[in-house]
């Protein structure tokens, strides 16, 4: 998605919030996952992932104010990729993954959003868009530096990390 | 479409239980259950006025992950149960769910005939060319040379083609969709429901624990290059060329559905008990 590709304030918040939610979902999704298979540390990391953008989209949906968000279907959002610009590939959860693991999918995730209010920021001609675009590449920057510090306590794992002694695939 | 009965809107969440899916981390059935309740929410649905059912499968279970009615049947009858629903129920969104092996094999028989009947159900298959429940038997729909520690150096059957058998049968409404892309599913759903009589969505879905080579799906799916027809002759001419990763609508029908209203209401057991004596 462009600049140009957004009418006016109100779709742009409807955007920002759709990606916000869509993350926060995913998120819980993962979390979910790993709770069911008996991943509690990364449980716990994605369930907090989820509340971060959760509380993000809430502030999105603050700033549209009393008007609210026009309604726009799924399909009707102008994504670059098939799903919003910060969620997670559905398919990079492992249920032997590890925080680092979480972390590099949070991290590409922000660094995605951070992209998305960038270019919109560069490239729409409406001074309001542009200046709550920018704003929001602040806070994603932010998100960014915090996942990062995070990620520094995790180091990468060994290359066998899904190697399962037990794997559900076993035939014996 | 049912009509529905609640004024407030609801999001996708909304249509989720509280059960939590204990499908493989990756497995693409997360994000069909995902449209799912997307198309759900678009349509502006009652969870009361939606039903559920399905087989038996990995995939099958997912009424037990939506708040909508549901029915967790035996092995491929879930069309079926389906059938007799919408036909009792006229009012409610019947949505019929499940796998390949469920749909294409067990329940193969009711598929063609589910076609032909044309009762206004939607019909969505969660196609993974695997059965991964059972730990990764070849299904109908798996390629004659995909060779397993189960079928070493594969099966050499032909594949059964859903959407040829689907048009050939007399679906109304044929279409595919990819779990990667959740939300053109959702619209492909929603167009699939709105549309009378019965429709038929095969939506590949990968199962990364027994064909973790589907990953590739991602960059081999793409969207059909032609439009969707209502003429079953040029549907019928497109698939037979299909490489079997085109998505969207193939054919939107104007078939008349399976007439509900002219079929003598039973009031109770007892007068249906009546129709069984010797």
């Amino acid at each position: 998605m462009s600049g140009a590709h957004i009418p006016d304030l109100p779709h742009f918040l409807a955007h920002a919030h759709a990606m916000e939610v869509e993350a926060a979902e995913r998120y819980r999704l993962f979390a979910g996952q790993m709770e069911v298979h008996n991943n509690p540390e990364v449980a716990d990391l994605f369930a907090r992932l989820a509340e971060i953008e959760a509380r993000h989209a809430e502030e999105i949906l603050a700033r549209a104010g009393d008007g609210g968000l026009p309604h726009l279907a799924p399909w009707e959002f102008v994504w670059s990729a098939v799903e919003s610009p910060e969620t997670a590939p559905a398919d990079c959860a492992h249920y032997l993954m590890t925080p680092y693991h979480a972390l590099c999918a949070a991290l590409d995730g922000e660094r995605r959003a951070c992209d998305f209010y960038d270019r919109i920021a560069r490239e729409t001609e409406d001074a309001a868009i542009r200046r709550i675009a920018e704003e929001l590449v602040e806070e994603e920057r932010g998100h960014i530096a915090m996942v990062s510090t995070l990620l520094d306590r995790h180091p990468e794992p060994d290359a066998d990390w899904s190697e399962d002694m037990d794997p559900p695939g076993a035939l014996e | 479409m049912a009509d529905t009965t609640t004024t407030a809107t609801l999001t996708a969440r909304d249509y989720n239980s509280d059960i939590k899916p204990i499908w493989c981390p990756g497995c693409g059935d997360y994000s069909v259950l995902l449209s799912i309740s997307k198309a759900f929410a678009e349509l502006a649905l009652a969870p009361e006025n939606i039903a559920v059912i399905s087989g038996i499968g990995c995939s099958s279970r997912i009424p037990a992950y939506t708040n909508c009615y549901g029915f967790h049947g035996v092995h491929g009858r879930a069309l079926a149960l389906g059938t007799g629903l919408k036909v009792a129920r006229p009012d409610l969104t019947v949505l019929v769910a499940g796998g390949d092996g469920d749909g294409f094999s067990i329940g193969g028989n009711h598929f063609l005939h589910a076609c032909r009947r044309n009762v206004d159900l939607t019909y969505l298959v969660m196609d993974n060319r695997v059965y991964g429940m059972t730990k990764g038997q070849p299904s109908p729909t798996t390629a004659a040379d995909w060779d397993s520690a189960l079928a070493p150096g594969g099966t050499g059957v032909r594949p059964f083609h859903p959407l040829v058998i689907a048009l050939a049968s007399g679906a109304n409404f044929v279409g595919r969709g990819f779990s990667g892309d959740p939300n053109g599913t959702a619209r492909l759903i929603v167009e699939a429901i709105n549309h009378p009589g019965f429709s038929f969505v095969e939506v590949l879905s990968p199962c990364v624990t027994f064909r973790p080579d589907q990953r590739e799906w991602r960059k081999q799916v793409h969207p059909a290059a032609v439009d969707e027809t209502d003429d079953a002759a040029r549907a019928a001419r497109r698939i037979m060329t299909d490489d079997g990763f085109n998505t969207g609508i193939l054919y939107r029908g104007a078939r008349r559905p399976f007439d509900t209203e002219g079929l003598t209401e039973i009031a109770d057991v007892a007068e249906l008990e009546t129709e069984f004596k010797l």
